[in-house]
């Protein structure tokens, strides 16, 4: 049942009940150019959510505006609200540290850092708690199962994590991500670098994950949102042009531009 | 084309092709060469010191040149010591430098600041020197040098390194003026290898919820410790082989004291400042000796450093 967004009222926006993240009126700039403009949308949680849309639509943008890494470059700004949990997170007061720690992000490509596999997953770990070594070892166990690598990398835990094969790099990352708890997990084309094989293992693996964590995925592969995810936003040139339920955005969409994007007419 | 000319011009070919590749062979072997005839010059010269001294030159810290009795000791510990507090110095500074210039300064000002950074470098030795004696040394002596003695002197343990009447020239003066000489090449070599730092690498720590410096310490600097290493080192040879401006500074004493206050010498500034002095015979041959000397301990330590960084790699599972 689609609701009438009021900001922006071409926007289709379904009702989500009970929201993770809220996005109201968030614009976006690099400098003077706005690349965002007036985004409203709901994440809902424990599901997942996909942007799709052409390269530059701003899907990217949006996915970085919810860890607020756009703040390590001083000319990109974000005005307008995001909710998490009813908590603003673009809010100056807001704690980087702690929201990053509650919001996990893997990359387009696998960026395991220069030290061993066990490192890599306690890395962020050791950020926030003080775990003792048998603690510590359960969390990187129970984080490289989550990630379903366990079973391949328990008798290298202290090789380096870039002796891994590309999948089982971003499989290494994604559980480095989810070793610190999130509640919400960002994908940023997640599978863009890896090969068809890999590929399917992390949409297996997105889907077991949406049991702990709300997920929100941006993907340029119209077929891996149609198939790993809940809810699709699809985005041109920083406007929102139609969210629903993904099922019906791809067989039934309410917009003619959203059908030329996935019917492969146009992008 | 006939099949003649084909065959004259291939046979050019390969004549041009045979000369170029032994031109750079003999180029390449030409190097190797040098470092060989270099070496057994000073061996060839250091022959009549260490045949009068022998292993007691390097462990005697008498140098007595009416007597002819020569000992290497003072210039070694010199050398080591003012390499050594240049290092400790300078590392840190390098690494904040770095930190600044990559991650936190303005863009505005990160390309006056790394042209001022790479302009010290090129400031020549000698007006080091001077600044070091003329404006430095007085100003360490009246300010710095009490306070160090009457704070830190009188702590136990390190407490002798810093006691003793402050004359400004010195060991540590040394030290400190080898350490701003070597600041810039170790400052921006890490800028240079913090700089391709792929940025995905560099966000994924960030969005793990890791600080500036949590990024720099136990991310960026891991990734990029050859360099770091390699940019070290470049420091390191240039402070033990630095002679100008420590022996403006360093006293030239032959004398072995604790503190590091109190004058000393080097290898490369006892050389600058006797050779001319040295009359032949074992005073000259054990000044060569000490050449020889410095020589291997620059080796040694770029053979020590090469070492390292292999471990290092096996440890974290490079090399498996």
């Amino acid at each position: 049942m689609p609701a009438e967004n009021t900001a922006n009222p071409k926007t289709i926006v379904p009702e989500i009940i009970a929201p993770k993240i809220v996005v109201r009126d968030l614009s976006f700039y690099y400098g003077d150019y706005c690349a965002l403009k007036n985004i409203n949308l709901s994440i809902a949680e424990k599901m997942v959510t996909a942007f799709i849309g052409p390269s530059g639509c701003g899907k990217s943008t949006l996915l970085r505006t919810f860890n607020r890494m756009y703040q390590l470059y001083p000319k990109q700004k974000a005005t307008g609200e995001i909710l998490l949990d009813g908590d603003n997170i673009l809010d100056k007061k807001q704690d980087l540290n702690n929201l990053r720690a509650k919001i996990g992000m893997v990359f387009q490509k696998p960026t395991p850092f220069p030290m061993s596999i066990y490192d890599n997953i306690a890395f962020g770990v050791k950020l926030y708690e003080s775990l003792n070594k048998n603690d510590m070892d359960e969390r990187v166990e129970w984080a490289l199962r989550k990630a379903a690598l366990w079973t391949e990398a328990k008798d290298k835990l202290r090789q380096s994590g870039t002796g891994l094969s590309g999948g089982q790099q971003q499989r290494l990352c994604i559980a480095r991500a989810i070793a610190v708890k999130p509640q919400v997990l960002l994908l940023d084309e997640p599978t863009s670098a890896l090969d068809p094989i890999s590929t399917a293992h992390i949409e297996k693996l997105i889907d077991e994950l949406k049991e702990d964590f709300t997920i929100v995925i941006v993907t340029h592969n119209m077929q891996q949102a149609a198939r790993v995810s809940d809810y699709t936003a699809y985005m041109y040139l920083g406007d929102l042009i139609e969210f629903g339920d993904t099922s019906t955005v791809f067989t039934n969409p309410k917009r003619k531009e959203t059908e030329d994007y996935i019917t492969g007419r146009f992008g | 084309m006939p099949t003649f000319l084909r065959e004259a011009s291939l046979k050019r070919h390969t004549v041009l092709d045979l000369l170029f590749r032994n031109l750079t062979r003999v180029s390449a072997f030409g190097v190797l060469m040098l470092l060989v005839a270099i070496i057994a010059s000073l061996i060839v010269g250091s022959m009549p010191a260490i045949r009068a001294f022998g292993f007691g030159f390097l462990t005697s810290s008498e140098w007595d040149p009416v007597n002819d009795q020569f000992g290497a000791l003072i210039p070694i510990v010199g050398t080591l010591v003012t390499s050594a507090i240049a290092l400790l110095i300078a590392i840190p500074v390098s690494f904040g430098i770095a930190i600044f210039l990559t991650e936190l300064s303005p863009r505005i000002l990160r390309r006056p600041l790394g042209v001022a950074i790479e302009l010290l470098a090129g400031i020549p030795s000698i007006i080091y020197g001077m600044w070091g004696l003329f404006i430095f040394a007085p100003l360490f002596a009246e300010r710095i040098e009490p306070w160090l003695s009457a704070h830190i002197g009188t702590m136990p343990y390190i407490g002798p390194l810093f006691s003793g009447p402050p004359m400004g020239i010195g060991v540590l003066t040394a030290g400190i003026i080898l350490a701003i000489m070597v600041i810039p090449f170790i400052a921006s070599v890490m800028r240079d290898v913090f700089e391709v730092v792929p940025t995905l690498l560099k966000e994924s720590a960030y969005g793990l919820g890791a600080t500036t410096w949590e990024v720099m310490w136990k991310v960026v600097l891991p990734y990029t410790k050859v360099g770091v290493a390699g940019g070290i080192m470049l420091g390191l040879g240039r402070a033990l082989g630095e002679t100008m401006a420590v022996t403006f500074v360093i006293g030239n004493s032959h004398e072995l004291s604790k503190s590091l206050l109190m004058p000393g010498n080097s290898i490369a500034s006892a050389l600058a400042n006797e050779f001319t002095e040295a009359y032949g015979g074992v005073y000259t041959s054990a000044l060569i000796e000490l050449g020889l000397i410095l020589f291997f301990i620059t080796f040694v330590v770029l053979s020590l450093a090469r070492y390292m960084l292999f471990k290092l790699g096996q440890r974290e599972g490079q090399v498996t």
